[in-house]
């Protein structure tokens, strides 16, 4: 059977590891390399590499880091920031990299994930999108641009255009939650699970295994993805990357 | 000397480098004098069918490739779409295949089922004959990625089975030419153990 995917999220910031809360305030927690080789060593399920200023600076991806990143992994990566086209995504599944995700640039023009599965095949496309809590808009909104700008269409047609422009995954990530630790936004991931019949990966929220197994309990085989809780150790927050044994993984993904 | 086909992509480098880390010497393949130089060879292949042969055609590398395989039985592991691209044609694309084994690639059935697709993670393999690949991993989870699978109708070249909605076929073994529909090169040490079978195997040395 397939089961569900554990996949701890780094962020990346002009070529440091940060981590973040609700978006704000990144604070510098290590080597991008390092951290790849650590989570090679504890046969993580997946990893999501997300570059915070390739999309703000509209500088791109910082192809070098991707290609190191790729080098060392052994284990299947997502990355996403500032994938301006398809060109860029070709370039990084060339490098070895799985699967590429599209944020702002799906906002802007939804048919790039058509043109770059026509390239690359949908099972390396991913759209991933920022979602906040609202009192409009069935509750949600999308929000791009690390969280900035209010995206003007509904949750809802932007995941169904995911899954009709041929995403092979989309990855939903809650503002609110990030960094928190006060579990995922349940209310949020089932509201889209009914949605669109791709592939499904949310971040956000947890701060505890146990949030994990609130997410996948009693829900199909799910992409659980966390920042947080494989970074930090201990009430202080100290910095260290950490990710459950094997037995665990299959026991909470079952 | 193990050859990793490299036609512009992918996956190259994680073949590389889990070659090194087993001790065992391994180089890119990149024009069809490095054929000469090794004795087994790896074709990767991610992306869409049709992306993946137009590459490999435009690499130069097809006629070294049909030469060292099918005329001189060199061993061959073919990897998610490169296994795929052992057969005929995909209902992915509209360019043929390799042709080396018969049968062709369909997108997987999700009618039965509310089956998502892409089938993308880790799921189990059950060895469904004897394999070289499998030797030692039955039931080992493996890193799937993909839309399409291969149909044949030589059951017996078919070695492992993966359930998701149907049965898939995850490996296959045909004298010398071996395939995987998961990615061993991204799945931890049990990934590395299908390569090391593949590679120890002497039975067409």
């Amino acid at each position: 059977m397939l089961r569900s995917r554990i996949i701890p999220s780094l962020l990346v910031s002009q070529g440091a590891l940060v981590k973040t809360v609700n978006f704000q305030e990144p604070r510098y927690v290590g080597d991008p390399i390092n951290a790849v080789r650590i989570f090679n060593d504890k046969e993580v399920d997946e990893l999501i590499i997300a570059d915070i200023q390739a999309g703000i600076t509209g500088i791109g991806p910082d192809f070098d880091l991707l290609k190191r990143i790729s080098d060392e992994c052994h284990m299947p990566v997502c990355y996403v920031g500032g994938v301006r086209n398809e060109f860029d995504v070709e370039r990084i599944v060339s490098l070895g990299i799985e699967k590429v995700g599209f944020s702002s640039s799906f906002i802007e023009d939804p048919a790039i994930v058509e043109r770059s599965a026509d390239r690359v095949g949908s099972q390396s496309v991913v759209v991933v999108l920022d979602v906040k809590s609202t009192p409009h808009n069935n509750g949600y909104e999308v929000r791009q641009r690390n969280g900035q700008l209010v995206v003007n269409r509904p949750l809802v047609d932007l995941v169904q255009d995911a899954g009709r422009f041929g995403a092979g995954e989309l990855v939903i990530n809650s503002i609110d939650r990030e960094g928190t630790g006060l579990g995922y936004d349940l209310i949020l991931a089932d509201q889209i699970i009914d949605l669109v019949g791709i592939p499904l990966t949310f971040l956000g929220g947890a701060g505890s295994l146990e949030h994990i197994s609130d997410l996948l309990n009693g829900r199909e085989s799910l992409g659980a993805a966390a920042g947080s809780l494989f970074t930090f150790k201990g009430r202080h927050r100290a910095v260290l990357l950490n990710y459950p044994s094997h037995s665990v993984i299959q026991q909470l993904g079952k | 000397m193990i050859g990793v086909v490299d036609y512009g992509i992918g996956n190259v480098a994680a073949f590389l480098r889990a070659f090194g880390q087993m001790g065992v010497p391994s180089m890119r393949v990149t024009s069809p004098e490095d054929f000469d130089q090794v004795g087994k060879l790896i074709l990767p292949g991610v992306g869409a069918f049709d992306w993946a042969m137009n590459k490999l055609d435009s690499s130069g590398l097809r006629p070294k490739l049909n030469e060292y395989v099918q005329d001189r039985a060199m061993p061959v592991l073919g990897v998610c779409v490169g296994m795929q691209m052992l057969f005929h044609q995909s209902s992915e694309g509209s360019v043929l295949g390799l042709g080396w084994l018969e049968g062709s690639v369909t997108r997987i059935a999700t009618d039965q089922e509310e089956l998502r697709l892409p089938h993308m993670g880790w799921n189990t393999v059950q060895v469904t004959g004897e394999s070289t690949l499998l030797e030692g991993l039955d039931g080992h989870e493996f890193y799937f990625l993909h839309s399409y699978s291969v149909q044949t109708p030589n059951i017996d070249q078919i070695k492992g089975l993966t359930i998701y909605g149907g049965e898939i076929v995850s490996v296959i073994e045909k004298g010398s030419i071996y395939g995987t529909q998961f990615h061993p090169e991204k799945s931890h040490q049990s990934g590395c153990k299908i390569l090391e079978n593949f590679i120890l195997d002497t039975s067409h040395a």
